[in-house]
């Protein structure tokens, strides 16, 4: 289904040309540093901390639990209050779908809301096929876009750029895109958000139809509720004429007082802040305000794939926070790019290969970008026990054709290990070889000795030791 | 007490002298240690690679060979919690691992948890003349929730000085086959670690953990930085008359 990720290598091949950017890996410790301490600190005012974590994965849990019925209540209320829902049951139908909605309007133009959504079905490129431009209107997605470059975080797209970098980026490309950035851009953060204000504001005063994702759809009243920090989605949700939201369909919550805890959960965790800056909620069109019109489409795109899994599905329950993401040492080491999918990071790792299945790469090897060190699910604001789906998406990934050899040693080691005599005979023929074990090992073995010396092995096993004590042949240690 | 020690296949075959030193340890803390012949391995490589159905008949093997013990002890934070977590999530419900998994994992104890918990002792009577930095392994940390029960246990060791290591709950990089799949990120963060703990000046790394102290120990060596790296029950079991030389 992804072009623009087609013939990704698999992770650790990506991550290779990351670990070895000496810059990127300065850019990205610098970044997930500071979030890391901003939601430390945010998180540990609350008290109630853990009570909300399990009150918003409940939410979630019951919500997937029911999702037609839920479903069924938002599209009820979004065509009450004058809006109209679509049903997109893959990227291609989904694209389809916008594409004729913004020729309806006969405009070739769009202003974007930063939405997850809409870039896992490839919407922009899918509208420039049709002749429509698409505007990103997030600073970070502006950056992205106009360095021709791909998002390497969900919450900071541009993480993997420094200041310097954004610079020369806003410096050169703006003119191309429309109001140039002013002689003499110095990297000041103030100046770069100033270069952009202008830059944007003459896209939003003169662009009618505007595409957005949506955080959370509350299916009691049809509302559609996006939380972003710097204006410009609001910009993008109250001025244009027509207004389509892509949304997954496990977006859903039941109520508002559902909406309430997530109110509270998501800003803490993405961007440590207590409260969220911009909260925008509309719900259908209302005369003299706001969209004329209003498009909901609600996407599946494997979605219900994953809701079949009972472990995988909790993946489902993801707020899109990216707190996983600044805590993964995995992560901050690589960066988004690597992970060859618009959701990276640790619950990349388990989104990805269940909305797209692992038989490819480099959904295969997703499952693997994890030491399960377990830092994700101590962060995770819904408690998705990530590792826990990531081991179960290795026995499915193990389960496919492939992985010839590790399946001989992995069934030769069980056979092994399968009882003390046969694990005693290979610990004695591992210590009669240990004078010729060399320093460094061919594959895959090479992998560890490449950066790693092995340890030597003992004369002598523990049991042995044990064995020779208990026959008197030595006493103590 | 009457303590069985799972000593891990790990241990077994290539750090015996950690399984040496709990025996040490424990014995001169006046109690009895068995070691079921039987015993081989958690399962926890199988597990976490993928390999599910492995990892059951080892699991199975397991509970077989330890169902009688007063006490399991493992000296390894990863394979206690591969024991405590993860076989619940092996057994089917209602299956008779199941029930057997029950009846043993309140029984099962990562060597501090032992020491701390059930024997109720923090000064365990031991000597070793270093500073020490102590790495809190991510399975002890967060799935055992070890907390401060290894940093009691080294605070009372007698000429120990203990540092605090910069960044602790920062994984090693080592995630068992981890290790290999993705071998350069794992040595990047090995990399990482090391610099901390360097930064520290401590003579010695310790952790509960040698499969992690394999991986740093292996990275320090070929990096030719003087750390030295020594699993903790080494350092609780060494006394003036039988130092432990790091």
């Amino acid at each position: 289904m992804s072009t623009a990720f087609m013939g990704m290598p698999g992770f650790p091949r990506a991550a290779r040309a990351a670990v070895n950017d000496a810059q990127l890996r300065s850019n990205l410790r610098t970044a997930t540093r500071t979030i890391r301490e901003k939601r430390d600190a945010a998180v540990s005012e609350l008290d109630d901390w853990q009570d909300l974590r399990a009150a918003g994965q409940a939410i979630k849990n019951r919500t997937l639990r029911h999702l037609d019925l839920y479903l069924e209540r938002l599209e009820s209320a979004v065509q009450a209050a004058g809006g109209r829902v679509h049903w997109a049951s893959d990227a291609a139908e989904a694209n389809r779908l916008v594409t004729r909605l913004v020729r309806d309007t006969g405009e070739s133009e769009v202003v974007k809301v930063k939405s997850m959504t809409t870039q896992e079905i490839e919407l922009n490129e899918a509208l420039g096929q049709a002749g429509i431009t698409a505007y990103e209107t997030d600073l970070a997605e502006l950056i992205v876009q106009l360095s021709e470059d791909r998002p390497s975080h969900i919450l900071v797209p541009a993480i993997h750029r420094n200041r310097a970098e954004i610079r020369d980026i806003l410096a050169s490309h703006m003119a191309e895109w429309g109001t140039p950035a002013p002689e003499g851009l110095t990297d000041d953060p103030r100046a770069l958000a100033e270069a952009a204000r202008r830059h944007l504001r003459d896209r939003f005063l003169t662009t009618n139809v505007a595409v957005s994702g949506a955080n959370f759809a509350v299916a009691d009243t049809g509302t559609m509720v996006v939380l972003e920090s710097e204006g410009n989605g609001r910009m993008c949700l109250t001025l244009p004429r027509t207004l389509i939201s892509v949304v997954g369909i496990e977006k859903v919550v039941p109520s508002w007082s559902d909406l309430e805890v997530f109110l509270q959960l998501l800003p803490r965790s993405s961007t440590g802040e207590r409260m969220n800056p911009y909260t925008s909620t509309w719900t259908g069109v209302a005369p003299g305000d706001g969209p004329e019109e209003f498009h909901l489409v609600l996407l599946d795109n494997g979605r219900t794939n994953a809701l079949s899994d009972t472990v995988g599905r909790q993946a489902l329950r993801c707020i899109r926070c990216s707190a996983c993401l600044n805590v993964c040492p995995v992560y901050e080491r690589t960066g988004g790019h690597a992970y060859g999918s618009v959701y990276p990071g640790p619950i990349g790792a388990i989104l990805t290969p269940q909305l797209r299945g692992t038989t490819a790469e480099p959904e295969a090897s997703l499952p693997y970008a994890s030491s399960l060190c377990g830092a994700c699910y101590e962060v995770c604001p819904v408690s998705i026990d990530i590792p826990d789906v990531l081991v179960r998406l290795r026995e499915q990934v193990v389960s496919q054709p492939g992985h010839r050899s590790e399946k001989a040693a992995m069934r030769a080691a069980g056979w092994v290990l399968g009882g003390h005599r046969r694990l005693g005979l290979a610990q004695a023929a591992a210590t009669a070889a240990r004078s010729v074990v060399p320093r460094r090992l061919p594959p895959p073995a090479s992998a560890w000795t490449d950066s790693r010396d092995l340890p030597s092995v003992p004369g002598r096993t523990f049991r042995e030791w044990w064995r020779d004590r208990a026959e008197g042949k030595e006493s103590g240690a | 007490m009457r303590i069985a020690l799972f000593v891990t296949c790990l241990n077994d075959t290539l750090f015996p002298a950690t399984g040496r030193a709990v025996v040490r340890l424990l014995e001169r803390l006046g109690h009895e240690v068995v070691f079921p012949r039987a015993q081989t391995c958690c399962g926890q490589m199988h597990y976490n690679t993928g390999y599910r159905r492995d990892a059951q008949r080892i699991a199975v093997h397991f509970v077989r060979t330890f169902s009688d013990a007063e006490a399991v002890v493992v000296p390894s934070g990863s394979c206690a919690a591969m024991v405590r977590d993860n076989y619940r999530r092996l057994a089917e419900p209602g299956s008779r691992l199941a029930r057997q998994v029950e009846n043993l994992l309140p029984r099962v104890y990562e060597l501090t948890e032992l020491l701390t918990d059930v024997l109720e002792v923090r000064d365990v009577g031991a000597y070793f003349p270093y500073s020490v930095t102590y790495h809190p392994t991510c399975h002890g940390l967060r799935m055992l929730g070890l907390g401060s029960r290894p940093y009691e246990l080294l605070q009372r060791v007698r000429g120990l000085r203990l540092v605090e290591l910069p960044e602790a709950r920062e994984c090693c990089g080592f995630g068992g086959t981890f290790a290999v799949k993705n071998a350069d990120v794992s040595a990047a963060m090995a990399a990482d670690k090391l610099g901390q703990v360097s930064a520290t000046g401590a003579e010695v790394l310790c952790a509960v953990d040698n499969s992690c102290l394999m991986h740093l120990g292996g990275t320090a060596q070929r990096a030719g930085t003087g750390v030295r790296t020594v699993h903790l029950a080494e350092i609780l079991s060494s006394t003036e008359q039988e130092p432990t030389v790091p």
